[in-house]
């Protein structure tokens, strides 16, 4: 069995994954490898009704390919430059210790990133940690207990919720999550868990714990889908050899579906966190926007998107402006951290080298 | 044939319309955007041929934009100041077109009286001083009221604001703690408090959480029919505030020749403390004189049929003192 697959891209049905197919050499080196009349009657054919075809759109897909690799490479670097360029002002004014700057003053032209960078990691892996047991247990509902009839409508619910805009996430937050936190949940988890110190404080309802769990939901569509998708793929085969084995369904799910689809779960855990570090509007509209490091979840917090967001359309001062933009180059150096940190989360899930025998 | 011809000259008479028609664009503050809105619609009707576009992109952004040149007006809630003037290429002349007030607006349960503010108590509180609403500084200014042993949560505004810069300057005016700890701006470092998204964040969590308080624009608490509070005016007299006493608030105060006044905390008696001018950004010396002609036009409208308007939309209208000087000032430094 293969073990090696890309999370980014949704792996191909492992029942027809198969070693890949030698490259073959490009045509135009065909031509001067072989002897015209050795290649098959079709090519043969083809040749000689269209002379030379094959070189001039061969070249120019190549061309026009690697343009399109290229161009996401060249977005990158011109966002890179310019959010440099852009926070260049606040680069100078605060230099590297900007990153672990706790005063954000923007009256007296104090500014410093570690309250939002703490809010964002915080916030995001809050929401992995509610999202990914919810997602994984909606995708193995769905694709291995639920009645065949039920499936469609189950998975489009699901998805369902990837397509609700999230500043209606922001509205339901305010008005009917911070209620229920604030009444019944926060108390109870203060009563249970309050010697943790992560549970105690002042209960307002709107805070880090809202925040993540309005990620959580947003989340789950997609690393539901993806976990779906990765485990239909599983071939029947081996759930049915795993059974055979003497399995129970429980262990039949966990090693012979689970086991095997666990790279591609791990990729959209991946995407699930790439939409929680970037997302902006319900979190502002209730994680009570308070530059903050504090270590209870009831507290207020704030994320680099929301600041963004909520400051930069009336942001007056040039070292104001630039310390914003500074906050951005934060959220890229972040978010390239995270990913790279999933990445060899992956490659150690998988215990082999990146990229090996695929 | 026949058709096409007809359908080519319709096209020649729409495009040739088109070509005579004189696009104005501007950017700025988002709180006057519906009286802009309105009234540049209604000079379009008055005027076909012109047409005035407002982007409500904020008071930076109108500042930034009007200093580049990029746009033919700015629009700011808060007035520039002397360094922004300095660093700008274009000379702006600040006009005032409508007035806006800020309230307090709270959820105390139990408490169905209107309560009142006095200044310190209000930056008292916004600083953390004041943390519980029986307070005996609250209980003094509101006898009879019988308020719960309740902590106060303050919520103020998140995203930068001309609404918070009102408050804030009020603020720093009255209560010099506030001045050194916070000072006043679009955005500030608030000592406590959670932050809410715009005016219905900030109404929104006023309302779910018991024992808050908070401050918005008097038009959202008008429109959204949300209770608030009575502050004390500089004379000690409680006002409530409403379209005449934001009025009110401009009326006697000592006027610049820029425009650039704050009339928060005003001496008037019955003025309401909370309350600011907000500024259309106009280039002294445009690039273009016939858009300048036809902007000229425009704030003398503005200020003579355009003020019949707005307290159909919730806003102040102007003392006719300052619509006097207005129009003095438009036309000595405006040019052509």
């Amino acid at each position: 069995m293969p073990d090696t697959v890309d999370p980014m891209n949704p792996p191909e049905p492992l029942g027809q994954l198969q070693r890949p197919v030698t490259a073959m050499p490009p045509l135009a080196q065909m031509d001067q490898t072989r002897k015209p009349g050795q290649g098959s009657a079709v090519l043969q054919k083809i040749r000689s009704s269209h002379p030379r075809s094959s070189r001039i759109p061969d070249a120019t897909f190549r061309v026009l390919i690697a343009l399109t690799a290229v161009s996401v490479f060249v977005i990158v670097v011109l966002v890179v430059w310019e959010l440099i360029d852009k926070s260049r002002l606040s680069l100078h004014q605060f230099g590297i210790s900007f990153f672990w700057g706790r005063d954000w003053d923007p009256v007296n032209g104090n500014f410093g990133a570690l309250p939002f960078i703490y809010g964002t990691l915080v916030s995001s892996f809050l929401a992995l940690l509610l999202a990914v047991p919810l997602s994984i247990g909606v995708a193995v509902y769905i694709t291995e207990m639920c009645p065949v009839r039920l499936r469609a409508y189950i998975s489009f619910l699901v998805e369902l919720l990837a397509a609700i805009p999230s500043v209606i996430y922001g509205l339901w937050g305010i008005f009917v999550l911070a209620p229920l936190l604030r009444e019944y949940v926060e108390p109870f988890l203060a009563r249970t868990l309050g010697w943790t110190g992560f549970f105690t404080g002042p209960m307002y309802g709107l805070g880090m714990l809202a925040a993540g769990i309005i990620m959580a939901i947003m989340v789950v569509p997609v690393i539901a889908s993806i976990t779906r998708e990765v485990m239909t793929a599983v071939p029947q085969n081996q759930r049915e050899a795993v059974l055979a084995l003497g399995a129970t369904r429980w262990e039949m799910i966990r090693m012979g579906v689970l086991r095997n689809a666990r790279i591609g779960i791990v990729g959209g855990v991946i995407l699930g966190l790439g939409r929680a570090l970037g997302e902006t509007m319900a979190v502002t509209m209730v994680i009570g926007n308070r530059p903050e490091i504090a270590k209870s979840l009831f507290a207020p917090g704030y994320t680099m998107a929301s600041v963004i967001a909520n400051e930069f359309t009336e942001a007056t001062g040039d070292l104001y402006l630039s310390a914003l933009v500074q906050i951005g180059l934060a959220l890229f150096i972040v978010t390239l951290i995270v990913n790279a940190l999933a990445r060899l989360l992956v490659w150690s899930i998988t215990g082999g080298t990146p990229r090996a025998s695929a | 044939m026949n058709r096409s011809l007809r359908v080519f000259i319709c096209i020649a008479v729409l495009a040739t319309c088109a070509f005579a028609q004189t696009t104005l664009n501007g950017a700025g503050a988002t709180f006057p955007y519906p009286i802009y809105s309105k009234w540049f619609n209604e000079y379009h009707n008055l005027h076909s041929d012109i047409q005035i576009n407002y982007q409500s992109i904020g008071s930076g952004g109108g500042i930034r934009q009007v200093q580049a040149g990029t746009v033919d007006f700015g629009a700011t809630d808060g007035p520039m100041t002397n360094e922004q003037i300095e660093q700008s290429k274009v000379k702006v002349l600040h006009v005032p077109t409508v007035l806006g007030a800020v309230v307090p607006a709270y959820n105390i349960p139990g408490v169905t009286a209107e309560v009142k503010f006095t200044p310190d108590v209000l930056a008292d509180i916004f600083l953390g001083k004041i943390t519980s609403w029986n307070d005996a500084r609250i209980a003094k200014a509101n006898p009879g009221v019988n308020f719960p042993n309740q902590t106060i949560t303050v919520v103020h505004r998140s995203d930068g604001s001309g609404t918070t810069y009102i408050f804030t300057d009020y603020l720093s005016k009255v209560s010099p703690d506030w001045q050194n700890v916070v000072g006043k701006g679009t955005s500030v470092k608030w000592p406590i408090g959670l932050g809410g998204k715009g005016n219905e964040g900030v109404a929104g969590s006023i309302r779910q959480l018991p024992g808050s308080v908070g401050y918005i624009e008097l038009i959202y608490a008008l429109q959204n029919k949300i209770p608030f509070g009575v502050v004390q005016n500089s004379s000690k007299n409680f006002i409530k505030a409403s379209l005449e006493s934001t009025t009110a608030a401009a009326v006697g105060v000592k006027m610049p020749d820029d425009f650039r006044v704050s009339i928060t905390n005003p001496p008037g008696k019955n003025a309401y403390p909370i309350a600011s001018f907000t500024w259309l950004l106009i280039p002294t010396n445009p690039a273009d004189a016939k858009k300048g002609k036809i902007l000229k036009d425009f704030l003398f409208w503005m200020l003579d049929s355009g003020q019949g308007m707005v307290e159909a939309l919730s806003y102040a209208p102007l003392p006719k003192e300052v619509v006097e000087k207005g129009k003095a000032t438009i036309t000595k430094v405006v040019k052509p």
